[in-house]
């Protein structure tokens, strides 16, 4: 009896192994955020277009919005900037972009070729801000809920697809749950 | 007089143009970018050997040419002239970027499966050495070479 199951045993946990260590729709190199669940980084930077102004996320305090980190150095930005075009257009969450390790003119050339979806775009040259939220690439986009916890990360470019699946669901439940 | 004033204006002017965030001042760290103070130094090399980089997950912030490694190299230095410990500068990292940038993990309850499974396995295997050696001792001497014919 022995004699069959503990094999049989060891092959189903090596199959169930594979299973997961081998799905090719796995991404190896993301990592989960030690950010889940914590309160966002709270930061103060000048504004990329105008180094006058101030941007800080204090701003979106009470609602929930997108955090999206990029840079012009970052080629799959650049094709990421039409999905972000398209929920901006959108108009359910206001999207909050952090330019880092970047050139000041460049970030504005890019803008003005390929259009501004953000609300806002603080500029983060020494990337400082970058690591505070734990920024390893780019693009990343975060989700922050209206206390300003951050609810969800997603690494590698934004789609339409990845926004209604992932985003979504996730902004209608943070505004139902949470009024409080 | 109008000399000294002039002279302290100067260095008033000086000290106000080092941005606020640059705390590593010169005098921290020498031409080749290594801090001066030998002993800080030595963390530094030993601390950022301990850091992976995670835009080439292989390599350790140390050896990692990336933008992101040297940023990180900085936030150590600058650490470390604050008098920060290195206990509190790999907390820094690791509420930042998780557990996966220490390449030593720590012995903890989470990480117990890490630390364990080595022995778990080591136990087993010497388990089943005891078991298979002492079923075939058991066994009558009946492998010998029996004599043939001739």
């Amino acid at each position: 009896m022995w004699k069959f199951l503990v094999p049989m045993g060891v092959f189903v946990a090596l199959i169930a192994l594979f299973a997961l260590g081998l799905n090719p729709n796995r991404d190896i190199r993301a990592l989960p955020s030690p950010l889940l669940g914590k309160p966002a980084p709270a930061f103060e930077l000048s504004d990329v277009l105008d180094p006058t102004q101030k941007v800080s996320n204090a701003r979106f305090q009470g609602q929930v919005y997108v955090f999206n980190a990029w840079g012009t150095w970052c080629v799959p930005c650049r094709e990421e900037q039409a999905t972000l075009l398209e929920i901006a257009k959108q108009h359910v969450v206001p999207i909050l972009g952090l330019n880092f390790n970047d050139d000041r003119a460049r970030a504005q050339r890019w803008l003005q070729q390929l259009g501004n979806p953000y609300t806002a775009v603080a500029f983060d040259p020494d990337e400082r801000v970058a690591i505070d939220w734990g920024v390893y690439g780019a693009p990343e986009t975060f989700l922050v809920d209206q206390h300003g916890r951050v609810i969800y990360k997603y690494i590698s470019p934004l789609t339409l697809e990845v926004w209604q699946t992932e985003f979504l669901p996730r902004i209608e439940a943070a505004r139902r749950g949470g009024g409080a | 007089m109008r000399r000294a004033a002039f002279l302290a204006a100067v260095l008033l002017f000086a000290g106000a143009a080092v941005p606020a965030w640059c705390s590593d001042s010169p005098a921290d760290v020498d031409v080749h970018g290594q801090l001066t103070d030998p002993a800080l130094q030595a963390r530094f090399e030993s601390l950022t050997k301990q850091l992976r980089c995670l835009v080439c997950q292989n390599e350790s912030i140390a050896d990692s040419n990336a933008p992101l490694a040297e940023d990180l190299r900085r936030e150590v230095r600058e650490m470390l002239v604050a008098g920060k410990s290195d206990e509190a500068i790999l907390d820094f990292m690791t509420a930042r970027y998780g557990e996966f940038v220490r390449f030593k993990t720590p012995l903890e309850a989470k990480t117990l499966a890490i630390w364990g499974s080595p022995f778990l396995l080591l136990g087993l295997g010497a388990f089943i050495v005891f078991r298979v050696t002492r079923a075939r001792s058991a066994l009558p001497l009946d492998d010998e070479p029996t004599p043939g014919p001739g």
